[in-house]
């Protein structure tokens, strides 16, 4: 792996620090809509609905802003991935609309029956989600059949094996986990007392499933292995990793939500990150032949291009920040019910 | 059926639903604006009454816009995926732009605008509103930009690699400031302050005929008519600027609505007909020489026709000139439905005449359909490029779909938007009954008491 701090490699890591605060901040919204149905009155499901009311929108954006950014830096990876997974991200498309749906319309009609239907909607929408995503991940990890042309025709079926299915199951976890922290320092009274068994329940899943997927990819996926044994400083991802993860219930025995939140973002940060170095510099590993992968220099837009993007993100990153804080510091503290809440 | 056509037919189908939305919310914002300005001028609760009744209709169609919209974000790499490796470099950092300078500043501001009533002050709030209505038509601005360098290609050179040909920028700015970006910014933007104000007015002139919250509605009728005015006159410049600037760049394209055929004769402008294209004629009413006179300043001057180009490079001349006339016709009557409730108006009788209040109630979908068909016209009308002159449309969809792929999600997509217009219909009609929130004022007395210190 050669290291050159270009353009390409900047936009490589501009896009992974777009999707990896798409995993923390949607990460949790996903996770308190994945526990939703945990809850069994209405006051309690508007409270978890209400606690990410103001936010799970502009987090949603960092998704979208994500796919932007990739169709504009690198055209090829962004054509080539969202073809190939086509019936995948048309499920996760309807997902998105569901969810979406579901929140903003849920508590505008009184009936009993439409806010459990929307309810379920919701929880079932964030977990498949959650799914989905770990899902395309555990693809990207493996491997695609890439060919000469830079196309590949994904079969659903294929996607859908043991490997990605796991990725997909730790995300599920990882995100539930993230979810029920937040919650704890959202609710408060009876409500965060449930919500306090969900922490503990959800890092065991988590741990679990996360392991699993560690030790299945160092047996089975030699390549995302590889840039560890080259460049050993890197291993320091790894116990970050590893560090941040058994914070969090220390942190949640203390009574420090906050830090506990953090440790669980530093921890999915540490994961992308560890992901990124794995397949830097490809995007798409083509499985057919590696000359045939489409890496951040054969896949990429212009270096103009590439150069007015990043003045642009220079300009807009400055205001997105200050917005996202301002944003959450406006909504700090307990969740409470009110005229205009959902 | 083709591929090609079934991944037409989807992207039409999406774009179309998602166009319901968008212009609501744009035209909306504004409206709030002024709501919420008069509320903080004159301090009168009723605006605020006003303006938090809005805000929920805003919030549903925002949520609407946004679900439907994240699918056309990832439908050119879906459906597109040999238009995005041509145009990423272009195309790709418009979208970009959308993202990283619109929808933060929109989402963000949004929180406050819907929950923040009692978390910060009124001058907060009401500039988070501003930043709502300013973010929504940022959004507007790069899409339309991007669409525009679809239509009128500039600031680029071609670039072959591995025998593959791209579009890579040259020059920024002159592909942002490309022929038609800022004739169709500007009908677009005129558009969607038809769409929002007449939803103000056609819910206000509801409330008047069942003698329900009449002050709110005589004052929200008085705001929307205002509006739509200004954007039903404004819309008559950016229409005729838009047409002269079709002329120049996409002669094709203006042929085919007027259904021009004859390179070396004048051209006739329309008010209806029918286009007969084995004869080359159009039946119905024309002003002979006007498209002449109007894009020239002479009725005698010549106009290029679709006989000046390939039969394979000509849009469907049917439909485009239907569609054409159609906004055309809708635009005009805009302008006499604003004009004619102004002056009744004037005469005090705007509020009383049940006849015309029952109008300005179904006038609602007036500038919906201009709206939808007026894009229709645009799209249609470039065919069969999808970037006009450079790349066609049927080489641009992704090789690796299949027919059977885009009808599943083509008939999933139907099913679902069915019923969210259906939830979407029923929620505003009961948003509508319910009507402005009175208790809303002693709900936020503490908000309003700071303002009133």
């Amino acid at each position: 792996m050669e290291f050159t701090f270009d353009l390409n490699t900047i936009w490589f890591i501009l896009i992974g620090v777009l999707l990896a605060g798409y995993g923390i901040l949607d990460g949790f919204d996903l996770g308190v809509g994945s526990l939703h149905l945990l809850t069994k009155s209405d006051t309690d499901r508007r409270l978890l609905l209400n606690s990410i009311g103001p936010v799970w929108d502009g987090n949603e954006v960092w998704l979208v802003t994500g796919g932007g950014a990739l169709f504009a830096a690198f055209p090829d990876v962004y054509a080539t991935a969202f073809s190939g997974f086509y019936i995948p991200f048309m499920l996760l498309l309807f997902m998105l609309i569901f969810r979406a749906v579901s929140i903003e319309v849920r508590s505008k009609s009184e009936g009993k029956r439409w806010r459990a239907n929307w309810d379920r909607a919701f929880s079932v929408s964030s977990i498949v989600i959650s799914f989905l995503i770990g899902v395309a991940i555990g693809n990207v990890i493996i491997g695609v059949p890439v060919d000469r042309n830079k196309e590949f025709y994904g079969n659903f079926i294929d996607m859908l094996n043991p490997y990605a299915l796991l990725v997909g199951l730790t995300t599920v976890a990882a995100f539930m986990m993230h979810g029920s922290i937040y919650l704890v320092m959202k609710t408060e009274g009876a409500l965060q007392q449930q919500v306090k068994g969900w922490v503990n329940n959800t890092i065991i899943f988590f741990v679990i499933t996360y392991v699993t997927a560690t030790m299945a990819t160092l047996i089975y996926i030699p390549h995302m292995v590889q840039p560890f044994r080259d460049h050993p400083e890197f291993f320091a991802l790894a116990i970050l990793n590893m560090l941040a993860i058994a914070n969090i219930p220390r942190e949640v025995n203390r009574g420090k939500e906050f830090l506990a939140f953090l440790s669980s973002s530093a921890a999915i940060l540490s994961l992308m990150a560890l992901f990124a170095v794995g397949l830097f510099p490809n995007f798409l590993i083509s499985s057919i032949n590696p000359e045939y992968s489409l890496t951040i220099y054969n896949a990429a837009s212009s270096q103009k291009t590439l150069g007015i993007m990043l003045t642009m993100a220079m300009i807009g990153i400055p205001f997105v920040l200050a917005y996202t804080i301002s944003i959450y510091w406006v909504f700090r503290g307990k969740v409470k019910l009110d005229k205009m809440s959902y | 059926m083709t591929t090609e056509l079934w991944a037409r037919l989807q992207f039409a189908f999406t774009i179309s639903f998602h166009y319901i939305y968008p212009p609501l919310s744009i035209g909306l914002g504004v409206i709030l604006v002024i709501m919420e300005g008069l509320y903080l001028k004159t301090g009168n609760k009723m605006y605020e009454v006003m303006t938090k009744f809005w805000v929920k209709i805003f919030a549903l169609t925002f949520a609407m816009g946004v679900a439907t919209g994240i699918v056309m974000e990832f439908e050119f790499g879906t459906n597109w995926a040999v238009y995005s490796r041509y145009v990423g470099d272009i195309f790709g950092s418009a979208l970009a732009a959308e993202g990283i300078f619109a929808f933060f500043l929109e989402s963000g501001f949004l929180a406050i605008l819907l929950f923040g009533w009692n978390k910060v002050s009124p001058k907060m709030h009401f500039f988070s509103t501003m930043m709502v209505s300013l973010g929504s038509m940022m959004s507007a601005v790069w899409i339309v930009v991007a669409n525009s360098w679809q239509q009128t290609p500039a600031g680029y050179r071609i670039v072959v690699n591995d025998g593959v040909a791209r579009a890579e920028v040259t020059d920024f700015w002159a592909m942002v400031f490309n022929p038609s970006s800022i004739d169709r910014l500007s009908h677009t933007l005129g558009g969607s302050f038809l769409a929002g104000a007449f939803l103000v007015i056609s819910v206000s002139a509801y409330y008047l005929l069942k003698k329900r919250h009449e002050e709110i509605a005589k004052a929200g009728l008085k705001i929307g008519l205002g509006v739509a005015t200004f954007a039903a006159l404004f819309q008559l410049f950016t229409g005729h600027s838009s047409a002269t600037g079709v002329a120049e760049n996409q002669p094709a394209k203006l042929a085919a609505f007027e259904a021009h055929f004859d390179s070396s004769a004048a051209a006739d402008l329309y008010a209806f007909g029918w286009v007969d294209e084995e004869n080359r004629t159009v039946h119905g009413l024309a002003i002979p020489g006007m498209l002449s006179f109007l894009i020239h300043g002479d009725p005698k001057a010549p106009i290029k026709g679709l006989d000046a180009f390939p039969k394979d490079e000509r849009p469907p001349v049917q439909f485009t000139f239907q569609t054409y006339h159609l906004m055309v016709a809708i635009g005009f009557t805009l302008i006499g439905l604003t004009l004619i409730s102004l002056f009744l108006l004037w005469r005090g009788k705007l509020f009383t005449t049940a006849l015309w209040l029952k109008i300005l109630v179904a006038a609602v979908l007036l500038p919906q359909i201009a709206n939808q068909i007026g894009w229709y016209t645009a799209e249609v009308g470039r065919q069969p490029w999808i970037v006009y002159g450079l790349l066609k449309t049927s080489d641009a969809f992704s090789k690796n779909v299949t027919s059977e792929h885009i009808i599943f999600s083509l008939v999933l997509f139907t099913i679902i938007y069915a019923g969210l217009f259906v939830v979407f219909l029923y929620l505003l009609d009961k948003k509508i009954k319910h009507g402005p929130d009175l208790e809303a004022q002693e709900f936020d007395e503490a908000a309003n008491h700071r303002l009133t210190v």
